[in-house]
Formats: structure tokens, sequence, C-alpha cells
């Protein structure tokens, strides 16, 4: 029991350090990379590389003055960033990120590398992404501001769209997998098959659900507010969207909500389509992390190099365009299904 | 343990749901509704029915999402004046009548769990409440009364369309 409970609270303690650590410094990386693709060097002055960036930014954000508007609805307010970033890291709670581990040897059994494993995880995802929509809404409407409602109301918008669309996406992978839940899932994508006889091919459920992948991943795009999706936050027409009214911290946090989401997703999507933890050889965490970073990797790139959408044309996009799309993916799956 | 949890959170569903109509401004109700439906999803989760709760979540963190958009576009964002008057003689009896029944009925009940004893918790078989168990009952069983349930919610669906849609074209 107590040594259940003791494996159970240092693997929270390590997955959400390690997801803080990472959202910090996404920041650094994503103004690294978009710098290299428009010949910029970005951060160079703190630390090698401007390695101590993100430390420095959010000391910065720390002790900036927290500023309250007078016209705000004042509880809502203050609840509305914690809503937004509650969500998006425990989202992570479900996500395996390897197989066993006895710690090279210094563990006498072998522990599993997730928090936990529930019979329903992958609705337990999508559920809770769901509750983030909360956090955004709220803070439109509580500043009391035309360009934070405006912002929140778009990012409402936009996420009850592609949620559908989301959610109809993984049905193919949740018929070949048989289960909800996301070890199993990633069990189902173990070993091989030969391709014309010759070519290996991991069973990975990218291969068999192409289709599937490029609808979850571009509804992953639009549920996370990133480029071209990024009209809840567009500068130059709204302003700063939802979170114009917020200073200091509070920025802070929905600024950590957008990046842990951007992670949830790619995590997500390694899990269900890309293997997961599985690799020839070498430690599974280390696969995991490679393919959730090639993932995040994709995201920054989008944002460098693609503009954004209209906001008609990302609604026709949504409703006309995705959701016929992930509808044919499952009527395809069901059928591919019956036959094997 | 599971008696102080139950108590918790059945106590806090009940707050909840008396500040959902009591509060002067919609979007409050809203917030306290969404805390009532949590508190009934850990219900959920202490009977073991982990598909239900999690599709309790979902399901009503979608639709109070609407209310509130709903709220939002169409009432007036600034806080609304007090509409409370005195409560007139027919009120009033209305709502002595009804808390009579209310009586009534929560009396009935204790005394019908006093004659019977109590058998302590019914054991659940395995796997009860997944996934599988579900979907095996919805699409055997209760196959019927889940696709009327279906088709009722599309003809909702229609109607809302018509009504929302002012002209046809």
């Amino acid at each position: 029991m107590l040594e259940t409970l003791i494996v159970m609270l240092v693997k929270i303690v390590v997955v959400f350090g390690a997801l803080l650590l990472a959202v910090a410094y996404m920041t650094w990386i994503e103004r690294k990379v978009i710098a290299d693709i428009q010949v910029r060097l970005g951060p160079m002055r703190v630390g090698p590389h401007g390695l101590l960036q993100p430390i420095a930014d959010g000391l910065k954000l720390m002790f900036k003055e927290d500023l309250i508007p007078s016209q705000v609805e004042r509880v809502v307010f203050l609840l509305a960033p914690s809503l937004s970033i509650v969500p998006a890291f425990i989202a992570f709670a479900v996500i395996p990120f390897g197989d066993t581990t006895t710690l090279f040897g210094l563990l006498a059994k072998p522990v599993a590398l997730h928090i936990t494993d529930i019979d329903v995880g992958v609705l337990f995802v999508f559920g809770v992404a769901s509750l983030g929509v909360y956090g955004i809404v709220l803070a439109g409407w509580s500043s009391n501001n035309k360009y934070s409602l405006l912002g929140g109301l778009r990012s409402s918008a936009q996420l009850i769209s592609y949620e559908v669309s989301m959610g109809l996406s993984v049905v193919g992978v949740l018929i070949l997998a048989g289960s909800l839940s996301l070890v199993e899932i990633v069990k189902a994508q173990a070993g091989l098959y030969w391709w014309l006889g010759m070519l290996p091919i991991p069973r990975w459920f990218i291969f068999s659900q192409p289709l599937g992948f490029l609808i979850y991943f571009t509804c992953a795009l639009a549920e996370t507010n990133r480029a071209p999706f990024d009209l809840p936050e567009a500068e130059t027409e709204l302003v700063a969207g939802f979170h114009t009214e917020y200073s200091s911290m509070k920025f802070a946090m929905f600024f950590m909500a957008e990046y842990a989401n951007m992670i949830t997703v790619s995590a997500l999507a390694t899990t269900m389509f890309l293997g997961g933890w599985l690799g020839p050889i070498g430690p599974s965490p280390v696969w995991f992390l490679g393919k959730v970073f090639l993932l995040l990797f994709l995201f920054i790139w989008f944002r460098a190099t693609l503009p954004r959408f209209r906001y008609d044309q990302l609604m026709s996009f949504g409703w006309k365009r995705l959701l016929p799309l992930a509808l044919l993916n499952v009527v395809w799956s069901a059928l591919w299904a019956l036959r094997g | 343990m599971e008696l102080v949890i139950f108590t918790g959170l059945a106590l806090v569903a009940a707050l909840a749901a008396m500040l959902v109509i009591v509060q002067r401004h919609a979007v409050y109700s809203a917030l306290f509704l969404i805390i009532t439906m949590g508190a009934l999803a850990g219900i959920y989760i202490l009977l073991e029915a982990y598909f239900v709760w999690i599709v309790q979540v979902i399901v009503y963190a979608g639709a109070i999402m609407v209310v509130f958009l709903f709220v939002i576009m169409l009432l007036d964002i600034r806080r609304e004046p007090d509409p409370w008057t005195p409560p007139g003689r027919g009120r009033i009896l209305t709502a002595l009548l009804l808390s009579v029944v209310l009586l009534v009925e929560l009396g009935m009940a204790v005394a019908q769990r006093l004659v019977l004893p109590p058998s302590g918790a019914p054991s659940v078989a395995g796997g009860f409440g997944t996934t599988q168990t579900v979907g095996r009952l919805l699409f055997t069983d209760y196959l019927f009364p889940f696709e009327i349930t279906s088709v009722i919610l599309l003809v909702a669906m229609v109607g809302a369309m018509v009504l929302a849609k002012k002209r046809l074209t």
C-alpha cells in the first residue's frame, strides 16, 4: 500500500516536473526554430545560445505587476487562468510515456511508465480537453472588453467545431485497437508487417489510418489555437484576444496552458498513431520523447510557414471538409475491420 | 470512507444545484451547474461506472458550454437589476403545498429504509461499468431503446435547425 503510494507520488512529481520544464523550453525551441527559418539568431544573450532565456522570462513574469482592471467580473476573472491550465496538465495523467522499467536494476519490481491506465483513457483526454474551453471563454467574458470577448467567442466556436472531427478521426484507431485504454492502444501497434513482401513496416496506426492521422493533426492545430488556426489571438485584429486584460503570472498561465496543450495533443498523436513508446532498440521513453518532439517541431514549422485562415474559411473547412472526411474514415475503418 | 466521499459529493451537488437557481446572473448559474455535474460525475466513479462518468463529463461540459454561448450572445453582458418582488398569496400557497409533498416523499423514503435493513453494498461482477460491458449491453439487450433515443435526438436536432434558420432557401 505504502509502496504503491510512494511510486505513484514519485511518478506524478517527475511527470509534471518534466512537463513544466518542457513547456518552458518549448518557448525557447520555438523562438530558436522560427529565428532560424527567418534567418535570424533568436535569443542569444542569456546563457549560451540563450539557453537560460525561459528561466529569465519566468522570473520576469513572476515579478511583473499584477493588474486587475476595475470593470472585470472579479471572481471569474481570477478563476479563468486556473481553469485553463489545470485541464491542460491533468490530461497527461493517462499518457503512457514508456514500457516498464526497473531503473537499471535499482528497483525490485518493474514499474509501468504511466501515471495511471484507465479503461476510458482516450475519452478522458477528450473530456478534459473540452473542459479547457471554459478557461478561455470565461477569460474573454469576464474581462469586459470587446477584443477579449470576440477572442473568447471565436475560440469556443473553433474548439466546438473541430472537436467533432477530432473525436471522429480517432474512431478508426479505436476500431483497430479494440480498446479505449492508451496502454492497450500502444500494445496493439507492436510488430511489423511486410509491404510487398520485402519492406518491413511497423504496425503503427499511421500506416493503416493515414487519413485519420491527417484529420487528427489538423484538428489538433485548431484545438490548440496554433497557426494557421490562431484566430482567437490574432494580434492584427484582436490586440491579443481573450487574454488582452491579463498581466503577470495570470498571462503566463494562459501561455503555459497553450504549450502544455500542444505537448498533450502531440503525445496523444504519438500514442495513437505513431506507436507510442515502441521502437526497434534502446529505452522506450527515448522513442516516445523523440516522436513527440518531431510533432512539436511540425507545430512550430507550420507557424513559421503558413498564413492565418480567414474566419469563414476556418468554419467552412471544419464543417464542410474535415467532418465528411472524418465520417468517411470511420466508415472505411469499419469496413476494413469487417473484412479482416 | 466511501460514505464520507459520497456525502461530500452529494452535499456539493445539492448546494451547487441550489446556487444555480438563486444566482442573478445566468453565467454564474451555468458555472454552478458545471459544479453540480462534476459532483454527480464523482458519484459515478464511486459506483465504478467509469464509462458513464467520462461520458457525463464530456456531454455535460459540452452542453453547458452551449448554454454559456447562448447567455453571452443573447443576453446583455452587464449585471441585470434585481427582479425580486414580494411573493403574492398564490405563490406562497403553491410553495407550501410543494414543500409538503417533498417532505412526505422524503419521509416515505426514510421509512422504507428503516423497514428494510441495509444489506450492504451490492457486489458488482468483474468488468462492471467498463466500456466493453456498457457497449455490449447497449447493442444487445438495450438496442431498441438506444436506437429510439438516437432517432429522437435526431428529430430534435432537425427541429432546432428549422427554428434557427429563419429563411429556408
